[in-house]
């Protein structure tokens, strides 16, 4: 017999699927933005901080750029409960997501900060400028216009890579669609739908990022930008 | 209480295997379809242009766990019965492809356009061209991001757990159900994925640093 699609008991779950999308679209939002906020305090302290502190970033860098993102969501949610801190799934999710966005970001905007050349920090400092002046005015803010494209793609992918927080049984979307699964037993037809949902909410997102450094880097131009894929988790 | 053993460890290092055999056989599979992905994405065709950019986008714009899902029931309407790794190596190849097409596209365009027409003025046809004139320069620019890509997919081949297939990241959570150890068994897991990455990553950012010489300031 062939397969025929069945997506009516799929779609009869709509306020669950739902809740499930709300969900993703607040872990995300929740990550993107304590992570992006943690990456410029990271870059910040590599680019000011004495030179111990600038080893400590790098190394938080390095360890969470080179370990998979399932990896560091099981260390928060399995293993900080041995040493005494107990988070709830969804706590634990958006510590791992916001963990790991940060790392990345830092390294992104690593790759703006060493793209500004060092006349433009001379120049700071001749207009008697201070150092954290300098740093966020003429480092970091012309730093980030470069790479915000960079910078979007990572905020896609961390949209995307948030489907893994189901393996702790965060009941985001790809964790209600295993559930429509279990109980419609239409798999095929759950995942279409789940990633449909993601195909939008990721085209939403890209839109939205490209709106916003729109209206916050007017003055760059396309071609000054510096051209760094993003990564995936 | 049971601690982490010498038996514990070398099950860890086998599967390990697994997830390097796992990360050599979706890339060659996404590999060749990436390579024929990012050429028809070049064509001066049109439509065929724009499929490969549907094609890409699209892949690129959802998550890998569920184009892992969906090849895994397509796989298995379609009537096919493949063995686990094989079946898991085709899911992430799709990932692959998309990720290295693009890539390599950019690899492509990157060399200069004079190439293509002073070996047009020789009188190579398109294949020759891109067999021995563009291709082998694109290949040299594609190497860091090719690399640095290889990094994550070594990662991402951890979410194959979720189908059942035993690799590391799956070898970890079976240790951790026996011996409920999470920090220290997750910890091994993750200082053996640094292992196999960190080094990955040092190559392309080295390969990069040794192709762009004369590009920095």
């Amino acid at each position: 017999m062939p397969f025929q699609f069945q997506f009516a008991p799929v779609l009869a779950q709509w306020g669950m699927i739902f809740d499930g999308a709300i969900l993703t679209v607040k872990l995300s939002a929740a990550a993107i933005v304590l992570g992006f906020a943690a990456a410029i305090l990271l870059s910040a302290a590599r680019s000011m901080g004495p030179r111990w502190l600038r080893l400590v970033v790098d190394v938080y860098v390095e360890l969470l750029r080179n370990t998979p993102f399932l990896i560091q969501l099981f260390m928060v949610f399995f293993g900080l409960p041995e040493l005494g801190v107990r988070l709830t799934a969804v706590q634990a999710a958006m510590l791992a997501m916001t963990l790991n966005l940060s790392a990345y970001s830092t390294e992104i905007v690593r790759a703006g900060i060493e793209s500004i050349h060092h006349s433009q920090l001379e120049a700071g400092y001749s207009l008697a400028l201070t150092s954290r002046q300098v740093f966020q005015h003429v480092v970091l803010v012309p730093a980030v216009a470069k790479v915000w494209p960079a910078l979007s793609s990572q905020f896609v992918l961390m949209l995307l890579a948030s489907s893994i927080v189901s393996f702790i049984s965060v009941q985001e979307l790809s964790g209600t669609a295993a559930v429509i699964e279990s109980r419609s037993f239409r798999s095929f037809e759950s995942y279409i739908v789940a990633t449909a949902i993601y195909l939008a909410l990721a085209l939403l997102l890209k839109l939205v990022l490209f709106g916003i450094g729109r209206a916050a880097f007017p003055r760059v131009s396309g071609l000054a930008r510096v051209q760094t894929k993003g990564e995936s988790a | 209480m049971n601690s982490i053993g010498s038996d514990e460890l070398s099950f860890l290092l086998e599967s390990t295997g697994w997830t390097l055999l796992l990360t050599a056989i979706s890339f060659l599979a996404g590999g060749l379809i990436g390579g024929v992905i990012a050429i028809l994405r070049l064509s001066r065709n049109r439509a065929v242009a724009t499929v490969a950019i549907l094609y890409i986008q699209v892949l690129q714009s959802v998550p890998v766990l569920m184009v892992l899902f969906l090849s895994y029931y397509g796989l298995a309407l379609a009537g096919l019965e493949l063995p686990p790794l094989l079946a898991a190596s085709v899911s992430l190849g799709l990932y692959v492809s998309a990720y290295l097409a693009e890539i390599w596209r950019g690899s492509i365009e990157a060399v200069p356009y004079q190439q293509w027409e002073a070996s047009a003025s020789l009188a190579l046809s398109p294949a020759q061209q891109y067999a021995y004139v563009v291709l082998p320069q694109a290949i040299r620019i594609s190497l860091p991001p090719t690399v640095g890509f290889l990094v994550q997919l070594v990662k991402n081949t951890s979410i194959v757990s979720v189908v059942g297939f035993v690799e590391l990241a799956r070898a970890g959570q079976l240790l951790n159900n026996a011996l409920f150890q999470p920090f220290r068994i997750f910890g091994a897991v993750a200082v053996i994925y640094f292992l196999i990455c960190f080094p990955l990553s040092r190559l392309s950012r080295y390969l990069e640093k040794v192709f762009h010489a004369g590009r920095r300031h």
